[in-house]
């Protein structure tokens, strides 16, 4: 790279009149798309758009139909909040403008540079070999531009997260193209790979999972309750309180909608492609090898359909937070068993849920788990470590021997009395978290030991993080 | 682990049992002694009990430097067995508040890409820590891997 920049130095002088070089940076480096500015300051143009129309009904009812106006709007006129508004709009769209000014990015070798920051400079270089994840982000004001958000997801600290905002959307296909490519090994210039359908949702059966949710049933046993309540009471007043969180309930129920609608999973030789949402959409690009865990729920409301949800830890994604963890961490939202565990075949490679059984948790376990003992399973296939649990709704985690950050065997006080113990392998944060409950304290030992010597012999097997080069 | 950290841990514990025993003299002599007692056997107990507990659990720490991980028992009442492969260290840290230091003691603390790694090795000698902390760096960047 030096050698390159050197080049580009000595021939400045002879560079034509007219034409400018930034010295400090490369001539690679390139900025983002010049409508940042605008999409940047998009939502102080809402509030102040929102609120103008408040202030302007007000005033209209205050001259037309000679209402009072009670409201902060007071004293001030139109065109006092017009010039407020026009300020705050100019100062978003000069940081806007500054922000686009100074943010560059650009592939130099191994490494993607970020340089951004207007007071505060910021380069970042993000190393493309430990990439985990490259999604492509579009809000709803980014579709109607025309732009894209591309983020990459990169191992190592919480917010490694590195998002350059906003890039024209053939751009930013291209992009993540050579950023998957350069990951890989491969050639930069190495074409987009193509891909092949796995699944698609259907929005019928995503609208049936969202309503058979949990927080449904609240929604519909609350609903009952007060109808009851006022038929026999017959005041109403009681309810207003709760209306807040009923709110909340149903915002959650339609957002799990939202997010997940047109959710479809392809495959391709650059890893797993996953595209949703209605209004902003995701896609997502995960290389192969980056699955840290995944876990298939069986929710007992969808048990009469035979429906179930697989979940993904991937890191990067990791977020403590179900919102963000519904916008990332799933790779199947709803679907039929077979489809969902035929996909976490695909997914994970060598994976054979239909082999060998896990073994159950030892009979005396039925102190700590009075209902649901029966179904702790949890035991060590050829490559992956897979748990069972749960009575109502089920759950099977699953996990590559490669993959634990560290073991853990943990004992707590009632534990000890039944001689049980629980088995811990520790993810990268994400939904899914992968434990064998309550085994027989010494099988448990036994089990830790097992697993040590089979993270070791998988991870001194694993693939290089450049999946598409021979091992070395 | 190094017996000092029983003396420092039996000290944040009577520093905060000397205060509800103070609060116990002051509710005796201003309010009612009964109240009173009662605090001040909390605390006398309280510090007994607590004696006994941090003498066991300071005993129950161990660690082992492994050929290819670091293996950290401890805990009384919630036993822990904490394995972490030297390949997965991502970095490490030493600590130590000012008591701790006074008694030339530091704490390791290792971390891992999963938050859920709870391996931490409260108190060592500080030039054993320090030198603990440089051996795992340095095992963890020769064994390195990706995620």
């Amino acid at each position: 790279m030096s050698e390159h920049v050197g080049r580009e130095a000595g021939e400045i002088a002879a560079l034509p009149a007219g034409v400018t070089v930034d010295l400090q940076g490369d001539t690679s480096m390139r900025r983002l798309h010049p409508l940042t500015p605008v999409l940047r300051s998009w939502v102080v143009l809402a509030a102040g758009i929102g609120f103008l129309s408040t202030q302007l009904t007000n005033i209209v009812q205050g001259e037309v139909f000679g209402f009072d106006d009670g409201g902060g709007g007071g004293g001030l006129s139109i065109p006092v909040w017009a010039v407020l508004f026009g300020g705050a709009l100019i100062a978003a769209l000069a940081y806007g403008y500054l922000y686009w000014r100074f943010t560059k990015y650009g592939i130099q070798g191994e490494v993607l540079r970020i340089d951004t920051g207007v007071l505060f400079r910021q380069s970042r270089q993000v190393a493309l070999d430990r990439l985990q994840a490259v999604d492509i982000v579009r809000p709803l004001v980014a579709r109607l531009a025309g732009v894209a958000e591309l983020r990459l997801e990169v191992a190592g600290g919480g917010s490694s997260e590195a998002p350059l905002a906003y890039l024209s959307l053939p751009h930013a296909h291209q992009l993540r193209a050579e950023l998957l490519a350069r990951a890989a090994g491969l050639d930069a210039a190495t074409p987009e790979a193509p891909e092949r359908p796995l699944v698609r949702v259907p929005t019928g059966q995503l609208l049936l999972a969202s309503l058979l949710s949990g927080s449904t049933i609240t929604l519909l046993v609350f609903g009952v309750a007060v109808a009851i309540t006022i038929t026999v009471t017959g005041q109403a007043e009681f309810v207003v309180p709760f209306i807040p969180a009923l709110f909340g309930t149903a915002i959650a129920t339609v957002r799990r909608f939202v997010v997940n609608y047109a959710f479809t999973v392809a495959e391709s030789p650059d890893g797993l492609r996953i595209r949703k949402g209605l209004l902003d959409t995701r896609s997502q690009t995960v290389p192969p090898g980056r699955v840290q865990a995944a876990r298939v729920t069986h929710p007992f409301l969808w048990r009469p359909a035979g429906l179930v949800r697989v979940d993904l830890n991937v890191a990067g994604y990791a977020s403590a937070n179900d919102n963000e963890n519904e916008k990332t961490s799933v790779l199947l939202p709803v679907g039929p068993a077979d489809v969902a565990y035929d996909l976490l075949h695909r997914v994970l490679p060598g994976l054979d849920l239909a082999g060998s059984a896990p073994e159950p948790a030892p009979r005396r376990a039925r102190g700590l788990r009075p209902v649901g003992w029966r179904r702790l399973r949890a035991g060590a296939q050829a490559t992956f470590f897979v748990a069972e649990e749960g009575w109502l709704g089920r759950h099977v985690v699953v996990m590559p021997h490669a993959k634990p950050q560290s073991m853990r065997l943990t004992q707590g006080p009632a534990q000890r009395r039944l001689q049980l113990a629980t088995v811990h392998l520790d993810s990268t944060s994400g939904p899914v978290a992968v434990a064998a409950v309550h085994r027989d304290q010494y099988a448990a030992r036994v089990m830790l030991d097992a697993e040590i010597e089979l993270e070791r012999a998988a991870r001194v097997a694993a693939a290089p993080d450049r999946w598409a080069l021979p091992a070395e | 682990m190094s017996p000092a950290l029983r003396t420092v841990r039996l000290i944040t514990l009577g520093a905060t049992l000397a205060v509800v025993a103070i609060i116990g003299l002051a509710v005796g002599f201003l309010v009612s002694w009964r109240v009173g007692v009662v605090l001040l056997a909390v605390a006398v107990l309280g510090f007994a009990w607590g004696a006994v507990l941090i003498g066991r659990q300071v005993a129950s720490w161990g660690f082992d430097i492994g050929s290819d991980a670091l293996t950290i028992r401890h805990g009384v009442t919630f036993r822990e067995l904490v394995v972490v492969p030297y390949a997965r260290i991502q970095y490490v840290d030493v600590q130590a508040g000012p008591l701790i230091r006074k008694f030339g003691l530091a704490g390791v603390q290792l971390h891992t890409a999963s938050a859920a790694t709870d391996a931490a090795i409260p108190g060592l000698p500080a030039a054993e820590a320090a030198g603990l902390r440089d051996q795992l760096a340095r095992l963890g960047e020769t064994r390195s891997v990706g995620l």
